[in-house]
């Protein structure tokens, strides 16, 4: 339990932190923060539907999260996991405007599975294999993969095979046995949430539970003990990051299956880097990556009430999510004022000692 | 006056108090020894003066004034330079680099050709010649340390602490340091020096203090205190480091090394044409000077270098291609140099530790499934057996004393009763009355028909335990003695390449 608190305290120092900081930038700005707050909050809670979107924007968040922190606990960066969404997404939706005949029950698994073996193909495989056999750093790889999915997203849907008849560069809709169906009314939060949280919870007990997420961490802590005791490496980490393109193209699945239908040719979703900063607030832990995200999502998603309400620009919420990023990278700086009080009373009390 | 005065120092980590009421004081000019078992609290304490730690009660008095370093750039600012057991260097970094990095604050230009000249200068005055362009990670241990000390020194330390520094070093190595320990002393800085081995306590220090379980329980000049009564005074019972070896009928061969050659990562031959073999029931005792082929020997052997010529068998197989993997799964154990680099996973806890090699394997897996109750009773066992404290099983093992951490890579791989342990420096770090408890465990090993290959560079250590003595010079084998038919003279002479090529009962 105590063990529980100290992994939490550190995380939602930064969060509070974060929202203090915001509300003296706001109230400098003649803002009033409480009200900003209160909008923010009324828009991403304030009623069921609002609540369903703020879940439904936390799923592709919280799959990408997941597949982020498989590798970390690994010792590997995927900072391409953005890249690994749209391959995922295309794939999907791919698979979801063709085979209009198909039962759903074959449909949406064949497109889910096809977005996943994209994403791990994409951002695990191929940077993994580079990462094993010339040494070439996975962090330019899945950046570098990352870009060159996103092109071919741009060509698909612009002049390639994936775009529709006619002059809007956008690819068919998917068909309504492809669809994830929606399970809260007139919102957007679908079926895709009993996905995200399936694999949570296999994700959770891969890493804890069986000896494969065992190994895992193990060339994640020492990579040197794990050679030493007769572990792959090199096959771990292709492994490794595979899971992790897997998990973040399904949530470009996912999203496309359940919100989205179609792709247009906007692709920048940033869930791959808001990702990246779940992943890290809630340290990699599965289900602190459920509450990270939602808390992300609910920034997003309440943001535009508050402007609407009281005026503050809904940029401000990424002015939040900035402070947040600083302080979680800077938690050592928390551990260190923390050392620093304590010691202050160690030495009071040494003083007394001293005198007396 | 004393220059650092320590008064009813305390610290506790949860449920383990590491130091209570402890106290020293060190005068200028002397070296100043601390004595103790694993996990005694000597690092601990270290680790206070130094900045790493705070403590919870009593009072640092260093150099006229009372200390509360808040992080370890006071203590060096304050002149307390400290080579810790477990070095602190960067290894991408040069060695010039690493001496002088963090001393002109953030903001200063790293100015290369200075630093590299005055670091070449410092380092050859005070008797520890390094060459400042090298990367740390590309030197080995010995070597790391003398960067440690000259990073100390480059920062005007008033006062040295060496964490067991000859815990790494080879018995040259260990005259050298002392040699430099003596000047400090005449320059009139002291040094606090923590080792387990009493004779290197006599050699080199002026008064000697003894923890026991966090505390300190005895102090006196070092002449006036006998090899029993500080042994006594440190475990609490007397120690006899006179180990029996029975009779064991050495049997079928186990290990078979043939004409093997190796290459370093530098592609420089290290191991040139090497041939040998060991039986059941026999330890097979490698000696040599440090650097003459016995790692990549190793390594040659348990699978993790490539051989460039010849082969190893195991019995009657040839593994000379076998992966790691392979080699563990038939029976080799291998108990390497570096505990915390290749040995450990330090923020998994001693019971995951204990199942490292065979985490796929019943009991500790079914069908893929982490079986953590077999892991726990695993490891309680070990714990208890193998006197690894503190006894608790889920602790991280990075919390664990050096020695205690050492305990632990020794279980893991003693445990497993392999056919073949290759066992380099297995007492390093460890306490007398840990290293009786681990030489009682090889012999009974080897009473049980297992073979064991010793590196040590410890001469004493090849002799009590060894059969047969194999000693390695410049990559060759250059002689092979039973033990009790050579003299200490004639292995140190076989080391130095002075006998060549000589065979006795091979
Ligand atoms: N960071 C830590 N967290 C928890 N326990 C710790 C920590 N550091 C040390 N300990 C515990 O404190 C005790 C003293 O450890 P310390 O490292 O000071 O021993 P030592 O005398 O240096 O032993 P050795 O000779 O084996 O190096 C041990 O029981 C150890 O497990
Ligand atoms: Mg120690």
């Amino acid at each position: 339990m105590k063990r529980l608190w100290k992994a939490l305290s550190l995380p939602l120092y930064a969060v509070i932190t974060g929202l203090i900081l915001g509300a003296i930038i706001m109230a400098i700005a003649k803002y009033n923060p409480w009200s900003a707050y209160g909008s923010l909050l009324m828009g991403a809670f304030g009623n069921p539907i609002a609540i369903g979107n703020t879940v439904s924007g936390a799923i592709p968040l919280m799959l990408t999260a997941l597949g982020i922190a498989v590798a970390f606990r690994t010792g590997l960066f995927n900072i391409g996991a953005e890249g690994q969404y749209w391959v995922g997404a295309m794939a999907a939706v791919f698979i979801g405007y063709n085979f209009a005949s198909m039962p759903w029950y074959f449909h949406i698994p064949l497109a889910l599975i096809a977005a996943m073996v994209a994403g791990g193909l994409w951002g695990g495989v191929i940077p993994g294999l580079a990462k094993a056999w010339v040494g070439a750093h996975e962090v330019i790889t899945t950046m570098m993969m990352s870009y060159i999915a996103i092109l071919l997203a741009h060509y698909m849907v612009e002049k390639g095979p994936m775009m529709q008849q006619g002059f809007v560069p956008q690819s068919p809709p998917i068909t309504s046995s492809a669809t994830l169906p929606t399970i809260l009314t007139n919102s957007n939060l679908s079926a895709g949430l009993y996905i995200a949280l399936a694999a949570v919870v296999v994700v959770h007990i891969l890493l804890f539970y069986t000896s494969f997420g065992y190994k895992l961490r193990a060339v994640g802590y020492n990579a040197f003990a794990a050679r030493y005791s007769g572990l792959p490496v090199a096959l771990y980490t292709v492994l490794s990051l595979g899971i992790s393109g897997v998990l973040a193209g399904l949530a470009g699945g996912v999203q496309f299956l359940g919100v989205d239908y179609q792709l247009t040719d906007t692709f920048q979703s940033g869930y791959g880097y808001t990702a990246i900063v779940v992943a890290l607030l809630a340290r990699n832990n599965p289900l602190g990556i459920v509450l990270a995200s939602i808390f992300f999502s609910a920034l997003s998603s309440g943001s535009q009430m508050m402007q609407i309400t009281s005026g503050v620009s809904a940029n401000m919420t990424d002015v939040i999510t900035g402070i947040i990023i600083f302080f979680v990278a800077a938690d050592r700086l928390y551990a260190y004022i923390l050392r620093t009080f304590r010691k202050k009373q160690v030495i009071a009390v040494a003083r007394k000692e001293v005198q007396g | 006056m004393a220059l650092l005065e320590i008064a009813g120092l305390r610290k506790v980590f949860g449920q383990v108090v590491a130091n209570d009421h402890v106290d020293l004081t060190v005068m200028p000019g002397e070296t100043h020894a601390i004595l103790g078992e694993n996990g005694a609290g000597k690092s601990t304490l270290i680790k206070m003066i130094s900045g790493l730690y705070k403590p919870d009660a009593g009072t640092i008095l260093f150099d006229g004034a009372l200390r509360n370093f808040n992080n370890p750039r006071e203590a060096i600012v304050a002149g307390i330079g400290v080579v810790h057991q477990h070095f602190m260097l960067i290894p991408a970094l040069t060695v010039a680099e690493n001496v002088v990095l963090g001393i002109h604050g953030g903001w200063g230009r790293y100015d290369r050709k200075t630093a590299e000249e005055q670091v070449s200068k410092l380092s050859k005055e005070v008797g520890l010649p390094l060459d400042p362009t090298r990367k740390v990670e590309d030197l080995p241990v010995g070597m790391q340390q003398r960067v440690e000390i000259v990073k100390a020194l480059y920062r005007q330390a008033k006062l040295l602490v060496l964490d067991e520094p000859t815990a790494v070093l080879t018995p040259q190595e260990t005259e050298d340091l002392f040699e430099v320990v003596h000047h400090l002393n005449q320059d009139g800085i002291p040094v606090i020096f923590i080792s387990h081995k009493l004779d290197e306590v006599r050699a080199v220090a002026h008064k000697v203090t003894v923890m026991r379980a966090g505390k300190t329980v005895f102090e006196s000049p070092v002449g006036s205190a006998s090899a029993q009564q500080l042994a006594y005074w440190m475990v609490g019972r007397d120690i006899v480091l006179q180990t029996q070896r029975d009779v064991v009928q050495s049997g079928a061969t186990v290990l078979s090394v043939n004409d093997l050659t190796v290459f370093d990562d530098r592609h420089t031959k290290k191991v040139d044409n090497v041939s040998f073999a060991v039986k059941e029931g026999e330890i097979f005792g490698l000696a040599g000077v440090d650097g003459n082929g016995q790692t990549e020997l190793v390594e040659a052997i348990t699978g993790l270098r490539k051989l460039a010529h010849g082969s190893v068998y195991l019995q009657d197989k040839d593994i000379s291609r076998a992966s790691v993997a392979k080699r563990i799964e038939q029976g080799i154990a291998y108990i390497p140099q570096d505990r915390q680099r290749d040995g450990l996973v330090l923020p998994f806890s001693i019971a995951d530790n204990l199942q490292l090699r065979e985490v796929s394997k019943a009991p500790f897996s079914k069908g893929g499934w982490l079986q953590k109750r077999a892991a726990r009773k695993h490891a309680e066992q070990l714990v208890e057996e193998f006197d690894i404290r503190p006894r608790n099983v889920d602790l991280p093992v990075g919390d664990l004393s050096g020695g205690n951490q050492q305990k632990v890579i020794l279980a893991r791989e003693m445990a497993r009763r392999p056919m073949l342990l290759v066992a380099v420096q297995p007492t390093r770090g460890l306490d007398v009355g840990a290293i009786e408890g681990i030489h009682k465990h090889l012999l009974a090993l080897r009473s049980e028909g297992r073979s064991i290959l010793l590196v040590s560079l410890e001469l004493d250590e090849i002799l009590m335990l060894s059969d047969r003595i194999g000693v390695m010079h410049a990559g060759h084998l250059v002689a092979v003695y039973n033990n009790g038919e050579v003299s200490r003279e004639e292995l140190g002479l076989a080391m130095t390449g002075e006998i060549t090529a000589k065979e006795a009962g091979a």
